[in-house]
């Protein structure tokens, strides 16, 4: 019987799907109380300004549906989303993180995501609520702001790598950092910008629905790595409790 | 009893790998679906699209 406790795949992943779904259904409360607002007042700056006539085309889904269920369905599904793919990034690259806690390893990861495809995306290609944005350019946008995501992964799997080279605990840190800036200055660089905020846009506005959608990410993020690493701690104690039980793998 | 017991470390073998690409890949789909889906693939039409819209602003995702 091996030392190390070894949970198979499905008993990670059935813990990361739940814990994505609670953190989605977090994050969409969060949305509904502290974004909805902002998405709301721009809709009627973007109903203000279109031509008469224009406003009064049947939507196909309720505005009151969208901001209520249809929100807390798109959190709740990305939430599951991401929570399985956080399950499948621990078990794939748990022995590869050096630390014996549990709890480090996957709020590690997690803070990994947020770090690589919350924060470095935000900084470049700030999301706009409604009424902002040529759509036009939506493919461009589109397509850019799936490389700035990409990229910033790399740029924290690059600082990762930059650290593990240094054994000196500040060389590591300054390593790390060093490494991680770098990817993220060219790619903050090389890829193009978009200027499309009209010029009669309310500024506070714009900041308040920004800083609402960096929130909204931010807590999916946050109650994702906790409450996996939660799970995991359960699971492990459960099987320490039980400790004549056979090891399963899936 | 050792410390190394109280680690969650799951066994990776070369089966586990394409199991974890295939279900990393369903996900990505998921997450599509959310994003960036006009009805290809989730044969709705706009509708989830539309339903889905302010959640896509919310998560960051450009929009139109
Ligand atoms: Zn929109």
């Amino acid at each position: 019987m091996p030392l190390n406790h070894r949970p198979g795949y499905i008993q990670l992943l059935l813990r990361g799907l739940l814990a994505g779904l609670a953190a989605g259904l977090l994050a969409g409360g969060f949305a509904y109380l502290v974004g909805e607002p902002h998405i709301n007042a721009a809709i009627a700056i973007e109903e203000a300004a279109a031509p008469a006539g224009e406003t009064t085309d049947d939507p196909l889904v309720d505005r009151d549906v969208q901001s209520t269920a249809g929100l807390l369905l798109a959190t709740a599904l990305m939430g599951v989303a991401f929570g399985g793919i956080l399950a499948t990034a621990y078990t794939v690259l748990r022995r590869h993180l050096r630390t014996g806690s549990d709890t480090q390893a996957a709020f590690g990861l997690a803070g990994a995501a947020l770090t690589g495809i919350v924060l470095v995306p935000f900084l470049k290609y700030p999301p706009n609520p409604p009424a902002v944005g040529n759509p036009d350019t939506i493919d461009q946008r589109t397509y850019a702001w799936l490389a700035v995501v990409v990229l910033g992964l790399v740029a924290v799997w690059a600082g990762v790598l930059a650290a593990r080279t240094q054994s000196h605990q500040w060389r590591r840190a300054a390593a790390g950092t060093a490494a991680f800036l770098i990817v993220v200055t060219i790619a903050y660089t090389l890829l193009p910008t978009f200027r499309e905020v009209p010029a009669d846009f309310p500024a506070t506005l714009l900041w308040d629905f920004r800083i609402s959608s960096l929130g909204t990410q931010t807590v999916l993020w946050t109650a994702l790595g906790l409450t996996f690493a939660g799970l995991l701690s359960r699971l492990t104690t459960g099987h320490r409790q039980t400790a004549t039980e056979p090891v399963t793998t899936a | 009893m050792p410390k190394a017991q109280t680690l969650t470390t799951p066994a990776v073998s070369g089966k586990l790998l394409a199991t974890a690409a295939g279900f990393t890949g369903l996900m990505l789909l998921l997450a599509y679906l959310v994003a960036f889906d006009q009805g290809a693939l989730s044969q709705s039409g706009m509708y989830l699209h539309e339903l889905m819209h302010d959640g896509r602003h919310l998560l960051g995702v450009p929009c139109h």
